[in-house]
């Protein structure tokens, strides 16, 4: 239960730090700390933490009203290939439905190329009779009686899991949960995944692959999940735990541990809702948000105060971070982009002589050259260290010290000799082209989502986002810039603000001039009662709000557009209200509406969420004043090419209507905000800073 | 390098993320088929000279030198004091585009301060431009549909609405052509956009010294890689099945200090059917084959272009000169990469494949023609599958993967629930990899029943069911392609119309890629593996491999 006066209590387990952020009853941060991940057994980590930020601000267990717990563990699962022995039941004649896929490769160019590892050898893929029809019809029975050698041939393969994806099953499941139940009967022990329940789309390799990655890590979460719940109550801990998914939603440790799959990526995700977050505080309509870390950096882009969802996304691809080299898991997440790019990534040059930075990353062991922990390579933030941009006495509060000779050895060495260039200009090189890629690829996606960037407010967090944040933004034309207070645990903050959600998203082909009214309306009645039930788990009181929405496309195109319908059954007179909105966003992406064209509808949404907690308003600072500079430094200015004196300042001195110009460096514990010369900082009610460019000055 | 050089660079990567980004709209706002699923499209930036700068890296090699090519045409063509901001060419001339009609070709000078800077250019394939639509049944090129010579499409900004209403006027998807050509216009314009904002953000207001960075860097690049390569002249001849009968396809691949000639002297003559290959369109996928083993990481442009030269006798079926029928080039063009690799394996054998499946396995599908007047449903469906690609020299070939193409294959569940079909199989084909030291790929057995009891149409333009894919160095071939009606019935050619009846199956199967090396140096532990997943038969491992299970 979640009291109106209870503290609140978030902990994100990532791969290398924990974060846990202790809040009251009005959303004030009391503590937070950033503890190393205990990888053996990550909850100790979390005890930890979560003990440090109880006894930091004097409370007690019993205060807790609110717990929300995310974790990298069912990602790294994956990604370390660390599940079950898991094997795939299909209908007969698709025994190859994983090794066919879409039958492509991922990189056009590459004759060597292997395709990722989808984690089910064709040994243990095996079929069973029957079939249905993509109108939910019965073709053939189920095979019954060949149950028996199913159940002996799952035995003799050493399955812990099985995948169970039946042709046709989002349309009709009565095959899957009659062979689920008839295993089951013979096999008490197996674990069963059922594709209808981790991911009702059509598309039967997309379908299977998640529901093998859902089965794959379920009996791993399952006990990992008791064991967190069964310690922190021992502590003291009275409250339910919410775990965090990475559709941005919480839901309960009874769902998670059925679905593992809607776990993962659930960090990243938690930044992405403290923007939206900031956003809606803000009132900023359009926000791309930021998050730059050591080994990648990874944007959202945030419309309406709402991240940008996505039905699909990719575990684990390979090193380059290309579409199509990971394994693709189809269940609803928030829209990120993530490419390598982080202060640890490397920077090399190619046979052509062009410097290229990542997205090999030299992690935090051994870490940057500068970090003087046996790291040779150079990274980017030996680039900002030689660059002035990083205060070596208070970096990381001081805890670790910075070797400036090594950084510029680092990059003088290896690409300096190739290059013919010192140790100051690679520096700057690397920023240029890190920065480039990451705006780059910012606006790539922004193309991709039928977007633009210019006129975005950024919004940067992360250990490395306030430092590249106007770097970036400018390549990307974006001219203002939040940065949040306590920008380094972006993400554990983040999840104080999800509600308790859940979404399914279910297939059922239709065209708009033909829908079923009845039939559409059982559909969604079913799928209301099935996401209520796991909403209303996690939060039996208050209101909830649902949200429908229909993936529209005109006949013979592959894009689906995204039109949000009304929280009630369809019905006849709403065709041409559904029409004009899917020809209005048709236009905007495309610029024109193809009239007179078939409109297709292959996939329904519908999200039923708990009321989020109420935003914090400040007012609206009316004096302003010149901040206070606590002293200077030289630094390389990217807009002159020139070394300038930048004024320092220290954030925690900064207050409301503190206004200061660039270049400057404001520090903090965890991250530098840099102001770059052609760039304004302002500090609001809510003590977040904002950067606005001067377009025409200091060019 | 200096500096500035960090500077040419970003914009060099600037100029890539602007023709990818274009790329990607262009494919999104697509109608036709082949686009989506294959990204039929190219988009590109050229400098004032017509020299191209960057390409995006789509689905289909068909268009790698066919638009470096194309454009400088168009740029003889046109006088640049005539061009104004705004104004947009078009083409689609089989011989100066990409090989045949659908692939619509544009160009637009792109301004700055009033001055002509370069050019940004785009293509995309068109579902339909009459004629006898696509399909290898056309006599010469007028029975293929409308060709439209380089002309204005777009003037200051004014759309040239005559050629849009003939455009639509001989098309049976006048909607669809429609929306395709806005997206290219879209698409130009975005790209002329962009490269304009690049030069404001950097402050220049010429490309000539971005323009020759990226081509000399890359050409040098190429150099650099064909100067690691044996010098000499080695030949190839690629037997394949061809339409009325098999074609003969002749290569010599010649290596020098800093170029590589490939010439198609000896190939058989036309085709009286719609299979003959442009120049540019052979080249293309020459090319592409010969750049994925030489400097495959060097980006597409004038320079690394530069040092491949491809020649071919006039008339030669991989030269097919106007008024040829040309629709289904791609059916040989996608034959080509082979053709060449069993050249340059000789030069290189420890980095060449062995033949694949390598000709797409599409299937358009159609209603019957009395659908019309029977009120029966009518449909149009174009359903790809791929076979299995060449065991590579270290690695077995990849099962049902597209190679050379880029092509994507379909999901069942979206295929039946769009078109009145029910695919009833659809597995690997155990055996159908050429064996050898490392194993060709597998194709695959299709099933598939109309799922109303109704007749419908298949329209066959493939290859590999006379000639199955060799393998190379004692490899054995892979299977080939074949096509029939229930499990008992004969086997089809691989070109030519054929009616599929209520109720009777139509069986396909993809072919195997070939295999690489002696099957006997086969590791016995791979053997074993292909035997527990099933990829190969008890009777190959002993017959073959010399393992008994």
């Amino acid at each position: 239960m979640r009291e109106e006066n209870g503290l609140r209590l978030a902990v994100d387990i990532g791969g290398t730090f924990t974060d846990t952020v202790l809040v009251d009853g009005r959303g004030h941060i009391l503590a937070t700390t950033k503890t190393p991940t205990t990888i053996e057994n990550p909850t100790l980590g979390a005890l930890a933490g979560a003990k440090h930020v109880l006894a930091e601000s004097g409370s007690e267990w019993s205060q807790i009203g609110g717990f929300i717990h995310g974790t990298t563990l069912a990602t790294n699962a994956l990604i370390e290939r660390r599940g079950a022995v898991v094997a795939t039941v299909t209908s007969e004649g698709f025994r190859d439905i994983l090794e066919i896929a879409y039958e492509r490769r991922f990189n056009q160019y590459e004759i060597n190329l292997v395709k990722p590892d989808l984690i089910v050898p064709r040994s243990r893929a095996f079929t069973i009779g029957g079939r249905m029809d993509a109108r939910a019809q019965e073709l053939q029975p189920l095979e019954e009686e060949a149950v028996s050698r199913l159940a002996a041939e799952l035995v003799a393969c050493g399955a812990e899991a099985v995948a169970i994806c039946l042709m046709h099953a989002y349309a009709n499941p009565a095959h899957e949960l009659r062979l689920r139940d008839l295993l089951r009967a013979r096999l008490p022990d197996l674990v069963i995944s059922l594709s209808h329940e981790v991911s009702p789309e059509a598309r039967e390799f997309d379908r299977l692959s998640t529901t093998i990655a859902n089965a794959y890590i379920q009996p791993q979460m399952a006990s990992y999940l008791a064991d967190f719940q069964a310690r922190f109550n021992q502590e003291g801990l009275t409250c339910p735990i919410l775990m965090m998914t990475a559709a941005g939603g919480m839901t309960t440790i009874e769902t998670a541990a059925r679905l593992p799959i809607r776990l993962v990526e659930s960090g990243p995700a938690g930044g992405a809702i403290l923007a939206a977050r900031l956003a809606a505080e803000t009132s900023e309509r359009e926000v791309l948000s930021f998050d730059m870390g050591g080994t990648t950096a990874k944007l959202c882009l945030i419309d309406q105060y709402r991240p940008q969802a996505a039905r699909k996304f990719e575990i684990a691809r390979a090193a380059r971070f290309i579409k199509g080299s990971g394994m693709p898991v189809r269940i609803p997440v928030i829209e990120m982009i993530e490419i390598g790019a982080g202060g640890g990534s490397i920077a090399h040059v190619d046979r052509l002589y062009r410097l290229q930075v990542g997205p090999e990353s030299a992690g935090s062991e051994p870490g940057p050259a500068a970090f003087a922990k046996g790291g040779t390579e150079p990274t980017v933030t030996d680039a900002d260290v030689v660059q002035g941009l990083i205060e070596p006495e208070r970096f990381a509060e001081g805890r670790l010290r910075i070797d400036m000779d090594a950084a510029k050895t680092a990059l003088a060495s290896g690409i300096g000799e190739i290059l013919g260039l010192g140790a100051v200009q690679v520096a700057n090189g690397v920023s240029e082209i890190v920065d480039e890629n990451m705006a780059a690829a910012g606006r790539m996606h922004a193309v991709e989502s039928g977007k633009d960037l210019a006129a975005r407010l950024m919004i940067a967090f992360g250990g490395n986002g306030p430092l590249h944040a106007t770097r970036v933004a400018r390549r990307a034309q974006v001219d203002r810039i939040l940065i949040p207070r306590d920008p380094g645990v972006g993400s554990a903050v983040g999840f104080l603000f999800a509600p308790v959600s859940f979404e399914i998203i279910r297939s059922r082909y239709a065209t708009l001039e033909a829908l079923d009214l009845d039939a559409l309306k059982a559909f969604f009645d079913a799928m209301i009662e099935e996401a209520e039930a796991v909403v209303r788990a996690g939060a039996p009181e208050g209101r909830l709000t649902r949200r429908r929405r229909a993936f529209m496309r005109y006949h013979g195109q592959g894009h689906e557009i995204e039109i949000p319908l009304p929280d009630r059954a369809l019905e006849k007179t709403d065709m041409p209200a559904l029409l004009g909105a899917f020809e209005k966003e048709y236009s905007h992406q495309f610029s024109r509406a193809v009239p007179g064209m078939t409109v297709e509808i292959l996939n329904w949404a519908l999200e039923v969420s708990s009321e989020s907690p109420a935003l914090t308003s400040h007012s609206e600072v009316l004096a302003k004043q010149p901040a206070q500079p606590t002293g200077q430094r030289q630094i390389l200015c990217e807009v002159s090419s020139e070394w300038r004196n930048a004024d320092l300042f220290d954030r925690s001195a900064l207050r409301p209507g503190d206004q200061l110009g660039g270049p400057a460096l404001i520090i903090e514990p965890q991250t530098t905000t840099f102001v770059s010369a052609d760039f304004s900082a302002e500090i609001d009610g809510g003590l977040n800073i904002w950067l606005t460019r001067n377009r025409e000055g200091n060019r | 390098m200096n500096t500035t050089n960090t500077r040419l660079q970003v914009m060099w990567n600037r100029l890539l993320a602007v023709v990818e980004e274009q790329g990607q709209a262009l494919i999104r706002a697509a109608f036709s088929p082949i686009v989506r699923e294959c990204g039929d499209i190219s988009a590109g930036i050229f400098d004032l000279q017509g020299r191209m700068l960057a390409q995006a890296v789509t689905g289909t090699p068909g268009h790698i030198n066919t638009m470096a090519e194309a454009v400088k045409t168009l740029r003889g063509r046109f006088r640049l004091q005539d061009m104004r901001p705004g104004d947009i060419y078009l083409t689609n001339d089989p011989w100066i585009a990409s090989g045949h009609l659908n692939d619509f070709l544009l160009l637009m000078p792109v301004f700055y301060r009033d001055q002509v800077v370069g050019f940004t250019s785009c293509t995309s394939h068109l579902v339909d431009l009459g004629g006898l639509g696509m399909g290898p049944e056309g006599a010469d090129i007028y029975d293929e549909g409308l060709l439209i010579p380089p002309c204005k499409l777009m003037d200051e900004g004014v759309l040239n609405t005559l050629l849009m209403e003939i455009v639509k006027a001989n098309s049976r998807e006048p909607v669809a052509n429609e929306g395709d050509i806005y997206a290219l216009i879209a698409c130009c314009e975005a790209g002329a956009k962009r490269l304009a904002g690049m030069m404001d953000e950097f402050g220049i207001d010429h490309l000539d010294e971005l323009a020759d960075y990226i081509i000399d860097a890359s050409y040098r690049a190429s150099v650099e890689a064909i100067a690691e390569l044996p010098k000499g002249t080695w030949r190839n001849v690629l037997k394949v099945d061809g339409y009325e009968r098999e074609i003969d396809l002749h290569a010599a691949l010649s290596i020098g200090e800093d170029r590589v000639e490939l010439d198609f002297t000896g190939t058989s003559g036309l085709s009286s059917k719609g299979i003959n290959v442009p120049l540019n369109y052979a080249t293309a996928y020459s090319v592409f084959a010969l750049r994925c083993i030489i400097g495959p990481d060097i980006p597409n442009n004038a320079g690394s272009l530069a040092p491949f030269h491809v020649t071919g006798p006039k008339d030669c079926i991989l030269n097919a000169q106007p008024p040829a029928p040309v629709a289904m080039r791609h059916t040989l063009g996608q034959m080509t990469p082979d053709l060449v690799y069993g050249c340059l394996s000789q030069a290189v054998p420890d980095s060449v494949p062995a033949e694949g499946a390598s000709c797409m396995y599409d299937l358009p599908l159609r209603h019957a023609p009395e659908a019309v007047s029977r009120g029966d449903e009518q449909f149009a469906l174009e359903l790809v599958f791929s076979g299995g690609t060449g065991a590579r020299p270290g690695l077995d070939g990849l099962s049902a993967t597209a190679f050379p193409s880029g092509v994507w294959g379909s999901q069942v569940e979206t295929t039946e629930a769009v078109a009145p079909v029910l695919i009833t199989r659809r597995e690997l084909k155990p055996d159908s990899g050429g064996s050898g030291r490392t194993r060709g790929g597998l194709g695959q057995h299709i099933e598939m029943r109309s799922s109303k009891d109704e007749d419908f149409m298949l329209f066959l333009s493939v290859e590999r069911v006379l000639n199955p894919a060799r393998g190379r160095f004692g490899g054995e071939e892979g299977a080939p392609g074949r096509i029939r009606i229930g499990k008992d019935g004969p086997d089809l050619p691989g070109k030519g119309e054929v009616r599929v009846k209520a109720g009777e199956t139509l069986i396909f199967e993809t072919p195997g890629g070939g295999g690489f090396g002696d099957p006997q140096d086969r590791p016995c532990e791979d053997v074993q593996r292909d035997l527990e997943e099933g990829l190969i038969s008890q009777k190959m491992a002993r017959e073959i491999y010399g393992i008994d299970p």
